[in-house]
């Protein structure tokens, strides 16, 4: 007992995360806690989608259970654990079945290297970014065989949509990434390196966001993932594999019950997942914005208590609505429920501003906060712009994304070389030319 | 080679022949079912597990570069492709017809050559050398291997197989526009 006691406590204090130190007890808390984590996430998302898109088309959205329909994402997962679960007379069974675990592992499995702080990372690996990509483009086997093995048109139709778009996308999204991983080779080594904890510091040793390195070079290539990234999560406008005005659901149309509920973790946790990337790759991860230009011990001070008021800001909101609930009889239970909500939060706030906690969540929230820009960002491109058609979508992805992406690639190798290049190619070309001149002339 | 590359071990293998064997086990049964499913879903499906073994192997050899590109070239490109093909076969048609093409002859000479083979590789051990050799050996550690691949790749100085490599790439190319051109009628 002792020694496990030791055990745990070596860990402490190392600056190194659970995985790359060896320490199996706290790569299992870590594991746990991102699973943890992920899924409030994902309950969380849930409501937030169905409010903002509700807001934004002039609806209320959710609003009878819970205040302000706050418990819906609960109700709604008891109701889909208790639905029967059918599976199709004509379905492969066991296709049937593994289809939704496949999407559900390689949706949660790419979180093992996502870097939320220097050291709050299940493992930091070599080929961190690699084993993303890769682990992430398995899901596409659980999309086509979930709608292989159902035996119906539907689903087939779907997934033979999510297989070409999904495939299609991968190489555009592959070459942004690429850009991205050798503007981190900028260094006295000249070596680049692709994980993911590698990549935000390259970024902290560069003072800057890949975004705005080498611009505009670096925003085209951020905007190339932003776009393939949606294609690739298959949310509108490129929800062509589940398009609800054709498909009915497109390949989960023959899913019900709790295997439902596994195709939407995973979709949800694999957006969760690529904004991830995106933010790592491009958004400087889990640094603070400004930490080169606005430094010192104030702005550190300054920069740490965000997220304490933050969460103060959350839970005022509620007091706010708290009181703006109707004043009948029937309402009392919502309207303590509500307060009692805002007063977690507000606890949960001044807890944040605690020194020991403030110095260890910092980097954490950062990240968390840039992913849920991107959450919103999904949000808000379902409620605005409408369906690709089919064509179109491929088009967008071989003939812009695809040669856009590529003229990128070399330009970012050339504009980091631009020393060497002009030392050893453009001069010597140049004197060439006019010695040649000279000769002839 | 570079010795730069080539630092020693710094902690001890963590795999040990057990998750060979294991790895082993899964590849030949998926490799066993590819061939012996009748329908054509399945046989892809247990080609993907095969090569995800095979990935889970190359890992186990110190060669995390090789596979992560395995995970998203074979088992998240080209098995995405097969299934996209496969799944528009119809299959009631196809579990009638007999999948086996009886070539008795030619299967007997083949499989007997590779056993041949094998039982060759196998027996060099007994006269001296040495079969597997020790872990660690040759290898990169976790940390370099892709740094290790890429200067053996593209360095100008120790670059072995830049031009291998370029010349690969150029017969895919190749490939791709044969492919193109026996597809299209009119181009």
């Amino acid at each position: 007992m002792h020694d496990f006691l030791r055990y745990i406590e070596s860990y402490l204090g190392s600056d190194k995360t659970p995985g790359t130190a060896g320490n199996i007890f706290w790569a299992t808390v870590y594991v746990l806690l991102v699973f943890v984590g992920l899924s409030v996430a994902v309950i969380a998302m849930n409501w937030l989608e169905r409010k903002i898109l509700a807001h934004m088309q002039v609806r209320l959205g959710p609003m009878r259970v819970g205040p302000h329909g706050l418990l819906q994402p609960i109700a709604d997962a008891l109701k889909l654990l208790l639905k029967e679960d059918i599976i199709p007379a004509g379905a492969d069974k066991v296709v049937f079945w593994i289809a939704p675990f496949i999407v559900v592992l390689a949706a949660f499995t790419v979180f093992v290297v996502v870097p939320f702080g220097p050291t709050h990372a299940i493992t930091d690996m070599n080929i961190g970014i690699l084993f993303m990509l890769g682990v992430s483009s398995l899901s596409v086997l659980g999309i086509v065989t979930a709608g292989w093995a159902s035996n119906s048109h539907y689903p087939l139709i779907g997934a033979l949509r999510s297989s070409a778009q999904m495939v299609s996308y991968e190489v555009a999204m592959g070459l942004a990434v690429v850009s991205a991983i050798l503007m981190t080779s900028l260094n006295a080594t000249n070596t680049g390196t692709l994980s993911m904890i590698g990549i935000v510091e390259a970024q902290k040793a560069e003072a800057v966001w890949f975004l705005f390195k080498f611009f505009p070079l670096g925003i085209i290539a951020f905007t190339i993932f932003a776009i393939a990234m949606v294609a690739e999560t298959n949310r509108a406008p490129f929800d062509l594999p589940e398009a609800e005005s054709e498909l009915t659901a497109g390949f989960h149309t023959e899913y019900s019950g709790f295997r439902w509920s596994l195709f939407f973790l995973a979709e949800y946790s694999a957006m969760i997942a690529v904004s991830s990337i995106a933010v790592t790759l491009w958004l400087g991860g889990w640094l603070r914005p400004f930490p080169n230009l606005l430094q010192g011990p104030t702005w550190d001070l300054a920069f740490s208590l965000v997220p304490g008021l933050t969460f103060l800001f959350l839970g005022g909101m509620c007091f706010y609505n708290t009181a703006r609930m109707p004043k009948h009889p029937l309402f009392k239970v919502q309207t303590v429920g509500l307060a009692g909500f805002g007063t977690l939060l507000a606890l949960i706030g001044i807890l944040m501003f605690l020194p020991p906690l403030r110095d260890r969540v910092g980097d954490i929230f950062w990240f968390s906060a840039k992913v849920a820009a991107f959450m919103y960002l999904y949000i808000w491109y379902r409620g605005t712009f409408p369906r690709y058609r089919f064509d179109q979508l491929m088009k967008v992805g071989w003939k812009v994304l695809l040669p856009t992406g590529l003229a990128l690639l070399i330009c970012t190798a050339i504009w980091a070389l631009r020393a060497q290049v002009w030392a050893d190619v453009v001069i010597p070309m140049w004197t060439g030319f006019v010695d040649r001149l000279r000769s002839i002339f | 080679m570079n010795p730069a590359l080539n630092p020693p071990l710094s902690n001890p293998p963590v795999a040990t022949p057990y998750f060979f064997y294991g790895l082993a086990a899964i590849m030949i049964i998926g490799g066993i079912l590819v061939i012996t499913r009748k329908n054509a879903v399945h046989s892809a499906l247990a080609l993907i597990t095969t090569l995800l073994a095979q990935a889970a192997l190359y890992l186990m050899l110190y060669a995390p570069f090789v596979a992560g590109v395995q995970i998203i070239l074979y088992a998240g490109g080209i098995m995405v492709l097969f299934l996209f093909v496969i799944m528009l076969i119809s299959i009631e048609r196809q579990e009638k017809e007999r999948p086996f093409n009886k070539q008795w002859l030619v299967g007997m000479v083949a499989a007997a050559a590779l056993g041949g083979l094998f039982i060759a590789v196998y027996t060099t051990r007994t006269r001296g050398s040495v079969l597997f050799p020790p872990v660690g050996r040759e290898s990169y550690v976790e940390g370099q291997n892709t740094q290790g691949i890429a200067s053996l790749l593209f360095d100008l100085h120790s670059g072995t197989y830049m031009f291998a490599f370029e010349i690969a790439s150029l017969l895919l190319l190749v490939a791709i526009i044969g492919a193109v051109v026996m597809a299209k009628k009119r181009i």
